[in-house]
């Protein structure tokens, strides 16, 4: 098994709030592995600190190469997407603006983008910030497709989506997780256990389980680690 | 009548100085949250430039020489704004207020420096006679450097939105002034874009300052400030970051001063402030600015 992801005693403090407390895992490549916990545990953080957007202090490993030194920009290029909570499109440039600035490839593939997403081609020349929520999310996960990654970080995709545009969305992910290591935080079970082969829990700015989905199934275990019930969402 | 119109075409002029300084402040604190108080020594420095330039260099009194120094005073304007976003600002991202405190600072550090230099007397620019003509509108006799301001002005307005609307360095501007740290998620260095907006930020500026020796017949160490304080008004009435608001706040600000000043006597900086007030009372984020997230 080749790790795609090694994180060792990473460490974030925000404002004077310790919010990663010594975060270790490490991820398989060529899978899906969900990041779960209940909210404000640190999973969001987690992956901004692996892209730099917040300040960290530990070691983060792709494929063999040490990048927690790394500026965001350069993290990415070293071949990490990221699909941010909350989409974070640019709501004042239009869909195909917006695919635009994410191109890095010589060869970018909107062929998957618009195959999977054929709304985003019929509104290329609309604002973004005019889109529905399911809409801006198709943008913000194109975003992620049309270049080649090595690992893919998708924080919160489904959230606040009706179930059909879920659907669209764990479509999309399967179809990248043919290609690419992603790295899951979403606290829809369903989901979880429908794309990921392995799972992590976190608890207060720590990793409390590394496991498989299929503990999910066990409603003990649900409520105990994420306080849902496994079944129900 | 012919005062009215005399009187708006000079507001509008002095609008088109106004945005020249503006439009780079407006992009920078756009984009990098930068509040630039050196950018006035930025336009001090161009205008010294074409000072220079028209009675030392090639002090013939034609319209190419000007036409040189207008050039010259822009490449010197952005050659002081990059060398201070690399050598200053570029060491302070992210902490603003150390920004806003080192470039106060520069601000004086030039201020006395020019004074050093050139003296406190005003310097006397020798733009081509061809600038004192002057045109007649309907009964009105208008400046014919008015329209020089105002056509220049006008072609920075129209590179800036060429180069915003379809340039790939306008498209990671245009973004990283909604979200900069989204920008460097999608694997741009964003800080490239932050010195290409200190360059022509710089140019534009000194360009200003070029045009700001004929406006007010010759530059002094403070020539900078005096326009600076105006520039700023402009930016926040115009919304940050928006160079379409920029551009008709600068008209707003220029015409109502003259005007103002011109129908209830030395009362126009008054007004502008007082329209200043009311903008931010009532459309915080400016004429076409966006509310900040």
């Amino acid at each position: 098994m080749t790790n795609a992801l090694t994180l060792t005693d990473v460490n974030v403090t925000i404002k004077g709030s310790h919010i990663l407390q010594g975060v270790n895992f490490e991820i398989e490549a060529g899978v899906v592995t969900g990041l779960l916990g209940r909210n404000g545990v640190g999973k969001s953080t987690t992956l901004r600190s692996i892209v730099g957007l917040v300040p960290r202090v530990g070691s983060i490993n792709l494929f063999g190469e040490e990048i927690s030194g790394l500026r965001t920009h350069e993290v990415i290029r070293a071949g990490v997407a990221f699909v941010p909570e909350d989409r974070e499109i640019f709501a004042s440039l239009t869909v195909a603006e917006n695919l635009k600035l994410a191109e890095r490839d010589k060869n970018p593939d909107y062929d998957t983008v618009h195959q999977l997403f054929p709304e985003l081609l019929q509104r290329k020349n609309q604002r973004a910030g005019t889109l529905s929520g399911g809409q801006q999310q198709m943008v913000a996960v194109a975003r992620a497709l049309l270049n080649k990654t090595r690992l893919l970080l998708v924080d919160e995709p489904t959230k606040g989506l009706a179930p059909k545009l879920v659907t669209e969305v764990a479509a999309a992910l399967e179809i990248a997780a043919q290609a690419t290591t992603i790295l899951l935080v979403e606290q829809n079970l369903p989901l979880v256990k429908r794309v990921a082969k392995n799972i992590i829990v976190m608890d207060q700015g720590v990793v409390v389980h590394n496991g498989t989905p299929a503990e999910l199934a066990d409603a003990d275990f649900a409520k105990r680690m994420l306080g849902v019930s496994g079944g129900s969402h | 009548m012919e005062i009215f119109i005399t009187l708006f075409i000079t507001g509008v002029g002095l609008g088109a100085l106004y945005f020249l300084v503006a439009s780079g402040l407006s992009l920078i604190y756009g984009l990098m949250g930068v509040l630039n108080f050196a950018h006035g020594a930025f336009l001090t420095a161009g205008a010294y430039a074409a000072w220079y330039f028209t009675t030392e260099v090639r002090a013939d009194g034609s319209l190419t020489s000007y036409a040189i120094s207008l050039v010259l005073s822009g490449l010197v304007g952005a050659i002081f704004a990059v060398a201070t976003e690399q050598l200053l600002i570029k060491h302070l991202y992210d902490r603003h207020i150390d920004q806003a405190l080192v470039t106060v600072g520069l601000g004086l550090v030039a201020v006395s420096a020019y004074l050093g230099w050139f003296g406190s007397d005003p310097l006397i620019a020798l733009p081509p006679t061809q600038l004192y003509d002057v045109v007649q509108i309907g009964d009105a006799f208008v400046g014919i450097d008015r329209f020089l301001y105002i056509t220049v002005a006008g072609l920075v307005l129209l590179a800036n939105f060429l180069m915003l609307r379809y340039t790939r360095i306008g498209l990671v501007i245009r973004a990283g002034v909604e979200n900069r740290a989204m920008v460097t998620a999608l694997g741009i260095d964003v800080r490239k874009a932050f010195t290409f907006v200190f360059f022509i930020g710089g140019f534009a500026a000194g360009l200003g300052g070029a045009l700001a020796t004929t406006y007010a017949s010759g530059v002094g160490p403070t020539l900078g400030d005096a326009f600076l304080i105006y520039a700023f008004i402009t930016v926040v009435i115009g919304g940050m970051g928006s160079i379409p608001g920029t551009a008709i706040a600068a008209v707003i600000v220029g015409t109502t001063q003259v005007l103002v000043n011109y129908y209830v006597q030395g009362l126009g900086d008054f007004v502008v402030v007082l329209l200043l007030a009311v903008v931010l009372l009532t459309r915080p984020q400016g004429l076409l600015g966006k509310v900040a997230h």
